[in-house]
């Protein structure tokens, strides 16, 4: 019988090794969620660049302040802007109507963006802006053909052009980018925010996910225990079975 | 004071069979000495339909059964109920628990041979109850409104549709509309709060049915047939002992392993990687956006796999679905399928094993091919292993009457 389980799992597994890659190359977005400073700026950022357009329909600024360790001042001073109170949910001010004249999309809430694509998805596809004149806003993207949006940041990471490569079937494809003129931020300094950034969307795609594996070693500690004492009391009351 | 508690439980003997029904079902009721580790499953599963119910409950507290408010209702859940999330991850890392429990309870009724005679509707009751739980799930997998709740349901109802002539009718009527709508969501809302108390009626079944013809063993012999005589009664089978205390401590010591399996899953990995729950369900239900890929969650895999597998034949979906739901309808004639003079799988020849290990490497490559998106390769796997998943029953009264058995023993083994 254990044989046959091991062969039903070794025939299973290459399935799995099968099913983790496909689409574009991501690069690790290696954000730490244990860095409140990397989560502060990241915030600091949203709010100042991202959230022109995109919400965070389901996250609430003291929610945020509280998880992050920032003092009410601070939050009102740096992240509250206009009517926005301390328990607003972070919803934007751009009319759906606005966007869909603007950008021909709706602009997405971006509070679970990291739980349907992924934190390396984010972090690639905000270093994979490129100039590409046949779109509106000029700009293009590797792992998001045909965006509709416009690079919101390219005037601190500069401008890239497209690194052109071939497809299986040989078409011609943008397989990268490369810097051509530099913004106000150096590389380093750009994927340092990039990152700070994504590491912000991850958290806030499930604010408890820290806490969560906080509490479940404690879980699984109490149930190590409880186990020891199941597991004397089987073998005390089986004592007499043969 | 010992006094006035016999005078209390005689008070209520009198009027309900209290102890009568305590002896007979827990205190005295002699299961197999020899049970091992696939009879865990058992009060697992019991176990998970609790854990489902009372999460559930509580879901439904701060729920909103409504296309504009799903979504964020769950989000709500997640973020601003106190330990919502918590209640959230139990319940949907509960229902696929629920059903890996529920396919090795299966696997160990094939193992011991637990549908033949005498306990064909035991087993029959058990498939209503697989079948009572697919429905729950697939209606509350609509509930969180995400992008696979929705296409998901889309797809399925569609099959109702392949049904010929009323097959358009058919499906509006699930629908209550022409698209998965909001009043699609009330209406499964309301089955999927309804059905699991419908299966805890069907477990009660399940269980008069097992009490009345007594537990099966990995020996698959029956106990009741064997001498009689123990340490709590002459009456009682020699190789039974009493399920309470011998089995109630050893099902809470599974419990608490299964309940440590469940907790990593929850605190430590309750996406599954994107197969408890998917990534596209992150996003809320767009009707004008169809996802490049949809597949339903993992335990209905097989069956989607083989209902791929089948081509449109006379320009309709109708014979995949006819096969789909073949595969799970032909559970209620196993009983009638395996013409081995023996029960267990331990006395059963090579033939049998080998089938059964064919028959199980086909589900889970089945389930792993449902998830996959559609190419030609996979879709001749697919074919390939749909053939087996059948031959493995349709071939079963020849093989397992050719099979060469081995000799039970009189006595269970230990």
């Amino acid at each position: 019988m254990r044989k046959l389980i091991i062969t039903a799992l070794l025939l299973l597994s290459p399935g799995i090794l099968l099913a983790a890659g496909a689409g574009p190359h991501l690069e690790k977005a290696d954000i730490d969620l244990h860095d409140q400073g990397s989560l502060q700026r990241g915030a600091k950022y949203f709010v100042n660049y991202c959230m022109g357009c995109h919400s965070l329909q389901y996250m609430r600024y003291n929610r945020l302040a509280k998880d992050l360790d920032i003092d009410e001042v601070t939050l009102r001073e740096t992240l509250l802007f206009g009517e926005a109170k301390p328990g607003d949910l972070m919803e934007n001010a751009m009319r759906p109507e606005d966007a869909l004249a603007w950008f021909g999309v709706a602009v997405p809430d971006l509070t679970l963006v990291t739980r349907w694509r992924s934190p390396d998805w984010v972090y690639t596809y905000l270093k994979s802006f490129y100039v590409d004149p046949t779109r509106p806003y000029g700009v293009n993207n590797v792992v998001f053909p045909a965006v509709g949006m416009p690079h919101g940041l390219s005037d601190l990471q500069g401008i890239q052009e497209p690194v052109m490569g071939h497809d299986a079937a040989g078409a011609p494809v943008v397989t990268g980018v490369r810097l051509v003129k530099q913004g106000r931020l150096s590389p380093q300094e750009y994927d340092a925010m990039v990152r700070d950034i994504t590491a912000f969307l991850t958290y806030a795609g499930e604010p408890i996910q820290l806490e969560r594996q906080r509490l479940g070693l404690y879980v699984l500690l109490f149930l190590g225990f409880l186990f020891i004492i199941a597991y004397l009391m089987k073998k005390e009351f089986w004592k007499d079975v043969h | 004071m010992s006094g006035d508690k016999t005078e209390n439980l005689s008070w209520i003997d009198k009027r309900f069979p209290l102890t009568e029904t305590w002896r007979n079902h827990v205190s005295q009721y002699y299961a197999p000495k020899n049970l091992n580790f696939w009879s865990f499953f058992g009060s697992l599963a019991i176990l998970t339909l609790v854990i489902q119910i009372v999460t559930g409950i509580w879901l439904a507290m701060n729920y909103k059964p409504d296309a504009t408010l799903a979504f964020a209702s769950v989000e709500y859940i997640m973020r601003d109920v106190d330990w919502g999330w918590l209640i959230r991850y139990m319940h949907s890392t509960g229902a696929s628990m629920f059903f890996i429990v529920i396919y090795l309870h299966m696997f160990r009724a094939l193992l011991w041979g637990s549908y033949r005679k005498p306990r064909e509707l035991l087993w029959i009751i058990g498939v209503i109850v697989y079948l009572a739980m697919m429905a729950t799930a697939f209606f509350g997998y609509l509930l969180p409104w995400g992008q696979m709740s929705y296409w998901g349901a889309q797809v399925i109802v569609n099959l109702f549709a392949a049904v010929p002539v009323v097959g358009d009718d058919l499906s509006v009527w699930v629908r209550g509309d022409y698209v998965i709508s909001d009043a699609t969501l009330n209406r499964f809302f309301a089955f999927h709060f309804l059905l699991p108390f419908i299966i805890a009626a069907l477990v009660f079944l399940h269980i008069v049915a097992l009490h009345h013809v007594g537990s099966n063993n990995p020996d698959g012999i029956e106990i009741k047939e064997g001498p009689k005589g123990n340490r709590w009664s002459d009456k009682a089978p020699a190789d039974g002992i009493p399920f309470h205390p011998y089995y109630t401590v050893k099902d809470f010591m599974g419990a608490v392993v299964f309940l440590a399996i469940f907790s990593v899953i929850m605190f430590y990995a309750p996406t599954m990687g994107g197969i408890f729950l998917e990534a596209p369900n992150f996003q809320p239900a767009n009707p004008m956006l169809t996802p490049p890929h949809i597949a339903p969650v993992w335990y209905f895999t097989p069956f989607y796999a083989m209902l791929r597998a089948v081509p449109p034949m006379w320009n309709s979906q109708f014979p995949g679905v006819v096969v789909m739901f073949g595969a799970i309808l032909i559970l209620f004639v196993l009983p009638w399928l395996d013409r081995s003079p023996v029960k267990s799988m331990r006395y059963k020849g090579p033939i049998f094993k080998t089938a059964t290990a064919i028959f199980v490497v086909s589900f889970i490559a089945l389930a792993w091919l449902g998830m996959q998106p559609a190419s030609d390769f996979y879709t001749l796997l697919s074919q390939i292993f749909t053939a087996l998943y059948f031959a493995f029953f349709l071939l079963m009264p020849i093989y397992s009457s050719l099979d060469k058995t081995k000799p039970v023993p009189e006595r269970v083994t230990s």
